[in-house]
């Protein structure tokens, strides 16, 4: 079937199975490949992608669920001349990824949470990644660089 | 998966037509359907998704006070929207998955699947809720037949859901925390008329009610009131997160920290 969405503000279309998955869709048929699946049951949050400007889990989502909608990937989240956004930044500066596999969907989720509470404290935002997992359990300095992007203080964050 | 087709209707009726089709399923927010056809334990011929179904959608007070939920209404929403009329379901809402998965999970895809661990069965059943369905209206404690069955029929469609508001209650979760499930869940609703007291995760059948602590609470409304009162391990799920007597026992402790929620 046809399907058409935007993605990143640009209108694409696309001719998707009744199967296929909103992370399918971007990785296969956009080749935005930010998006990443890691469990594929919906459990570790590297596929989180904006769905009208909420928090999925693409690898949980059908494809065919998104036509029409307003779709934001990883791949968006840069300032318009390419530099990187707040919070990405600020991942960068606090040594918020190791591996890196986990950050795609840490960003998504993070910038959603800053979205619905712009200074959130540190336990609201260990509450609000409850649904991604970072393997290499990088949390401290994820949540450090969340705290920073939100221009809060992180001095008081443990720093191992 | 397994290949299948995918319709996305607009109205009641038109769902209700599309999933005469056989072997068709309805599709809540997927949060629970997706996962089970990735592990190919499903097989449909056609997904009918709820989510484009504007009357299913959203937060109604009813005038006689009670509130009115869509079945296509998202756990996020429930959150959000019921927190000033019932704020003990907002809180059972606010404590399912994740974030993410908030926003996509639906109040009547959970209590259509039943899942014996689920949070939404306890509350709906501990408020002595009323299923509307595209066909009639199922009282909770007729709804509820056991792991993963429900009263509902081939193709019926969960349209909403009606819960009177007690005058206090409480949902009192313990957190599997893989699982983001209850390991034991116990909603308690105290109303004029009695108490309820509604328990998920523990029972090999699905959701039950706790009758006996129901009948000590009517009498006296203190933790106390359950002294004495022990649940039949017999019965109850064990798995390698907590045996038999470890959820009969979580069962007691998670309903007198409802009692003292509601003091």
């Amino acid at each position: 079937m046809k399907i058409s969405m935007t993605v990143n503000g640009k209108a694409v279309s696309g001719d998707v199975e009744g199967r296929t998955l909103l992370s399918g869709f971007l990785r296969e048929h956009l080749s935005l490949t930010g998006t990443h699946v890691g469990c594929d049951t919906a459990q570790c949050g590297a596929c989180v992608v904006h769905v009208n400007g909420e928090a999925v889990k693409s690898c949980n989502m059908l494809a065919a669920e998104a036509d029409g909608a307003d779709v934001g990937t990883i791949e968006g989240q840069a300032n318009a001349d390419g530099s990187l956004n707040v919070i990405q930044q600020a991942f960068q500066d606090h040594h918020g990824l190791q591996c890196g596999f986990c950050t795609p969907g840490m960003v998504m989720s993070a910038a959603a949470l800053l979205k619905e509470n712009p200074r959130p404290t540190e336990a609201e935002i260990r509450k609000y990644l409850e649904g991604n997992l970072c393997r290499c359990t990088g949390y401290h300095n994820i949540v450090k660089a969340i705290m920073a992007a939100s221009g809060q203080d992180v001095s008081s964050i443990a720093a191992e | 998966m397994y290949s299948f087709d995918f319709e996305k209707p607009s109205t009641i009726a038109d769902a209700v037509a599309a999933l005469g089709a056989e072997d068709a399923q309805a599709l809540g927010g997927g949060q629970t359907l997706i996962p089970t056809l990735k592990q190919r334990l499903a097989a449909p011929s056609k997904l009918v998704s709820m989510s484009g179904i504007a009357e299913m959608q959203g937060v109604c007070a009813e005038d006689d006070g009670s509130v009115s939920i869509g079945g296509a209404t998202t756990h996020a929403t429930v959150a959000l929207d019921t927190a000033a009329t019932y704020p003990a379901l907002a809180a059972l809402a606010g404590q399912i998955g994740d974030p993410a998965v908030r926003n996509r999970g639906t109040i009547g895809g959970s209590v259509a699947n039943n899942d014996p661990a689920a949070c939404y069965p306890a509350g709906v059943l501990g408020s002595g809720a009323t299923i509307v369905t595209n066909a009639r209206q199922i009282a909770a404690d007729a709804f509820f037949e056991g792991m993963f069955t429900t009263a509902l029929d081939e193709g019926e469609i969960i349209t909403s859901i009606r819960f009177p508001v007690p005058q206090a209650a409480s949902y009192q979760k313990f957190l599997q925390p893989a699982s983001r499930f209850a390991l034991v869940g116990v909603y308690l609703a105290r109303f004029a008329d009695g108490v309820r007291v509604a328990v998920t995760g523990a029972s090999e059948d699905g959701v039950f009610r706790w009758s006996e602590a129901e009948e000590a609470l009517d009498k006296e409304f203190r933790p106390d009131a359950l002294m004495g009162l022990r649940i039949n391990p017999a019965n109850m799920i064990a798995d390698l997160h907590g045996s038999k007597e470890y959820r009969a026992h979580l069962v007691s402790v998670m309903t007198k920290r409802a009692i003292e929620a509601c003091m």
